[in-house]
């Protein structure tokens, strides 16, 4: 994902056509920017905000209030550790260490070659299979701690094969 | 708006007769097109199945049945939860004439051992033949006569785990959309009746009466010629999952209870707002309108009538205060997500400025059932004041771990030990959490509590939305204090002092409780700072975040206090010892001084040497 500051404005501003006319669109705008570019940039909120009418002081108030929003590029593959009810007393504090000792990264930070992007979760809705995981989009259930450093090889081989 | 002459709403109205035969022809030929198959294959393709790898059961099954050339004779369907999470992917079989056959752990090797080992030897034999399950398959079959099953009673999830929840055909056979079209032969007033007549209360948590709520948006005018609903699915509450599966099993189920709310309130137009992590719920819901729009159930002149009525879809972004009505009614409108005081309440003054009734994805789903079974069906389960059946998620260490309904009133005892089958460790039970970061706990001496409204909160917790986390001896109740505190404390949206200095305030003494730092005199602050939390917070986020805390305090009063003696023994070990130390520093420097410079009277003569 490098796009430029140009391809960035383009984008946006084709996406934002289909909520100009509707009412409260911006949480949903920002929504598909970040579905776009995996993030919301600087760039996208400066279309956005001229082109909805929205001023930039509320659009970046909105992107900091919402967990969901990001506003830097996440790593390549993204660890999402869930830290629901659930998972948490079936030993979720266990994993999320291991993935922090293994990644040498916090919450919410990125490694620094940007591979890897861990976070912290609520509750993924499939608290049946408790502890879960999920690295871009595949799911882990039933987790371990000791299943933490085969999952992180097992990523690091498969982005070193793409 | 352009008005319509007489003429060009008749068009509509004829239009409208006509797309309801339509749909109504669509149930019955599905009915027909059923007839051809011999057995049928349900696979849970929910979020918790799916997770588990259903996908490739699916395939698997589709290619073992081409193998056998058996694709025309048994259906394949992919459905929506089954319940029985923890012992996904699940896969129903059944054969005409035969019991129904539930698989646990199905993976694609099993699935094609499904079909070589019970369908094929089965659709061979005579029907009155006895079966008996194949050797490979031993294990893998879960009986159906579990409590787990039999002690549920089912109306939300009645079509769950047995149809394909993105054929429209499916669910018109199975009843859909006939709620509505009864509704629409109905006065608005005649409906709103039926709804205050079952009984049915807000499956959100606080338990407000739908019809009540109802009627004040019915009494509402009309402002510039709107008034909504809201379908509230911001489920944030972490370990409950109801309210994903659901909308990603029967979405036209909820639609259809939304379109029934507005048709006796007279709204114009409804929303649902969703989960961003939800993707499957959102998928479907997104189906369902478009199916719905397609074959006429939005729009218009509906089936014929005079009711217009359109649903649109916003997605939430990760904020557990938006699960509060007016935080909601602020998100759809595309701004922060901060509560407003109430009254105005949103039935007077909602989204956008106009009157708008909120009701939870659960409450919805009862709707079209009620309208169809009658008020009276509907009074028959439950308690006296909670009618009807909640669906909760049990979860944490219990055995059978899912999503299940149970009518209102069945006990705390029955849930985790019959429905549950225990802990899953084999542990003690140890206490029940319901209500997440709102609610408390229940310990195991309350198993013959009831489960509804009144008497969770007469014992400080809440119904909640219906998460239900089991937990064993294992499990320390200071530290699930602090857990939900720090969820509620970083979800506090900051508006009203009470909540953000309040939690904030709490958690330092809930954690310097479990570090083992604390005092008696913590535990006093703590109940304090909780009851001016409770009286002075603006929002439910704010007024329940003590909650977990209070509860876990009344009900285990010894854990605080046995961590607090830990502390104080602690304290006072130390304080004796540093006392002692500094006696011997003192003495020490004493024999400092008076050591004599030339070694004369030195006891043990090393000087002399």
């Amino acid at each position: 994902m490098s796009e430029t500051e140009q391809e960035i404005k383009e984008k946006t501003n084709a996406l934002l056509t289909k909520w100009k006319s509707k009412r409260g669109a911006l949480i949903m705008a920002l929504h598909e920017i970040q579905g776009v570019f995996g993030y919301v940039p600087w760039e996208a909120m400066e279309v956005t905000s001229r082109e909805l009418g929205i001023p930039m002081a509320r659009i970046y108030a909105v992107l900091t209030f919402y967990n969901y929003f990001k506003l830097n590029a996440p790593g390549k593959v993204i660890v999402s550790v869930c830290d629901g009810t659930a998972c948490h007393i079936k030993g979720a504090p266990d994993i999320i260490e291991g993935f922090q000792r293994c990644l040498n990264i916090k919450d919410g930070e990125t490694t620094d070659d940007g591979m890897f992007h861990l976070q912290i979760v609520r509750c993924l809705g499939c608290c049946g299979l408790a502890p879960v995981v999920v690295i871009n989009g595949k799911t882990y259930g039933k987790t371990v701690a000791t299943d933490v450093p085969k999952m992180v090889n097992e990523w690091r081989q498969k982005m070193a094969e793409a | 708006m352009v008005e319509l002459t007489q003429e060009q709403i008749d068009k509509l109205k004829q239009l409208g007769r006509t797309q309801k035969a339509n749909l109504l022809k669509m149930g019955d030929d599905f009915k027909q097109d059923v007839q051809k198959y011999v057995a049928a294959i349900y696979t849970c393709n929910a979020t918790g199945c799916h997770s588990g790898g259903a996908e490739s059961v699916i395939d698997a099954f589709k290619e073992s049945l081409e193998t056998f050339g058996l694709q025309d004779k048994v259906r394949m369907v992919a459905t929506g939860c089954m319940g029985l999470c923890a012992s996904g992917p699940l896969a129903r079989v059944e054969i005409k004439g035969r019991d129904p056959f539930l698989y646990q752990q199905v993976t694609p090797d099993v699935a094609r051992l499904i079909v070589s080992e019970h369908i094929v030897p089965t659709l061979e034999k005579d029907p009155n033949e006895p079966l008996r399950l194949s050797k490979y398959l031993q294990g893998k079959e879960l009986s159906l006569k579990l409590p787990f099953f039999t002690k549920q009673k089912k109306v939300v999830l009645k079509n769950l785990g047995h149809s394909d929840p993105e054929d429209l055909g499916e669910y018109v056979a199975l009843g859909g959309y006939q709620a509505l079209m009864k509704c629409l032969e109905m006065s608005p007033q005649e409906v709103l009746e039926i709804i205050k007549k079952s009984g049915l209360r807000g499956r959100g948590g606080a338990g407000f009466p739908t019809g009540t709520k109802w009627e004040m948006l019915a009494k509402a005018p009309l402002v510039d010629g709107e008034k909504f609903v809201v379908c509230n699915g911001d489920e944030g509450d972490p370990g409950a999952y109801m309210d994903s599966c659901i909308l990603g099993g029967g979405a036209h189920q909820v639609l259809e209870g939304m379109m029934i709310g507005a048709y006796a309130t007279g709204a114009t137009s409804g929303w649902f707002y969703i989960r961003a992590e939800y993707p499957l719920a959102l998928q479907r819901v997104e189906l369902a309108i478009k199916q719905a729009k397609k074959y006429g159930i939005l729009g218009k002149n509906i089936f014929g009538s005079d009711f217009n009525f359109m649903a649109d879809l916003r997605y939430g972004a990760g904020a557990f205060v938006c699960g509060e009505e007016t935080a909601l009614l602020e998100s759809l409108e595309g701004k922060r997500g901060t509560p407003h005081p109430r009254p105005p309440y949103p039935t007077q003054k909602g989204l956008f400025g106009k009157p708008t009734a909120i009701n939870n994805v659960e409450t919805l789903a009862n709707v079209a059932p009620i309208i169809l079974n009658g008020p009276d069906w509907f009074q028959s389960m439950g308690t006296c004041t909670s009618k009807g059946t909640k669906v909760f998620a049990l979860t944490g260490k219990v055995k059978h771990s899912g999503l299940v309904e149970v009518p209102m009133g069945t006990t705390v005892g029955e849930m985790v030990n019959e429905v549950g089958g225990g802990t899953s460790s084999g542990k003690p039970f140890k206490a029940v959490q319901t209500g997440g970061p709102s609610g408390g706990v229940i310990p195991a001496s309350h198993l013959d509590m009831p489960l509804c409204y009144e008497e969770l909160k007469k014992i400080g917790s809440m119904m909640g939305s219906g998460g239900m986390i089991v937990m064993d001896h294992d499990d320390s109740m200071v530290e699930i204090a602090k857990f939900y505190l720090n969820f509620t404390v970083d979800e506090s949206c900051g508006k009203c002092a009470p909540c953000r200095i309040g939690g904030y305030q709490m958690l330092q003494l809930v954690k310097k409780i479990a570090d083992g730092k604390g005092t008696e005199e913590d535990l006093a602050l703590i109940e304090q700072i909780g009851k001016a939390m409770k009286r002075g917070a603006l929002c439910g986020l704010g007024q329940t975040a003590p909650n977990p805390v209070l509860s876990t305090l009344r009900f285990f009063h010894d854990e605080y206090e046995a961590l607090i003696k830990q502390a104080t023994e602690k304290r006072q070990a130390e304080t004796k010892l540093k006392g002692e130390i500094s006696k011997l520093e003192s003495e020490m420097n004493k024999l400092e001084t008076q050591k004599p410079a030339t070694g004369a009277g030195c006891n043990v003569n090393c000087m002399k040497r």
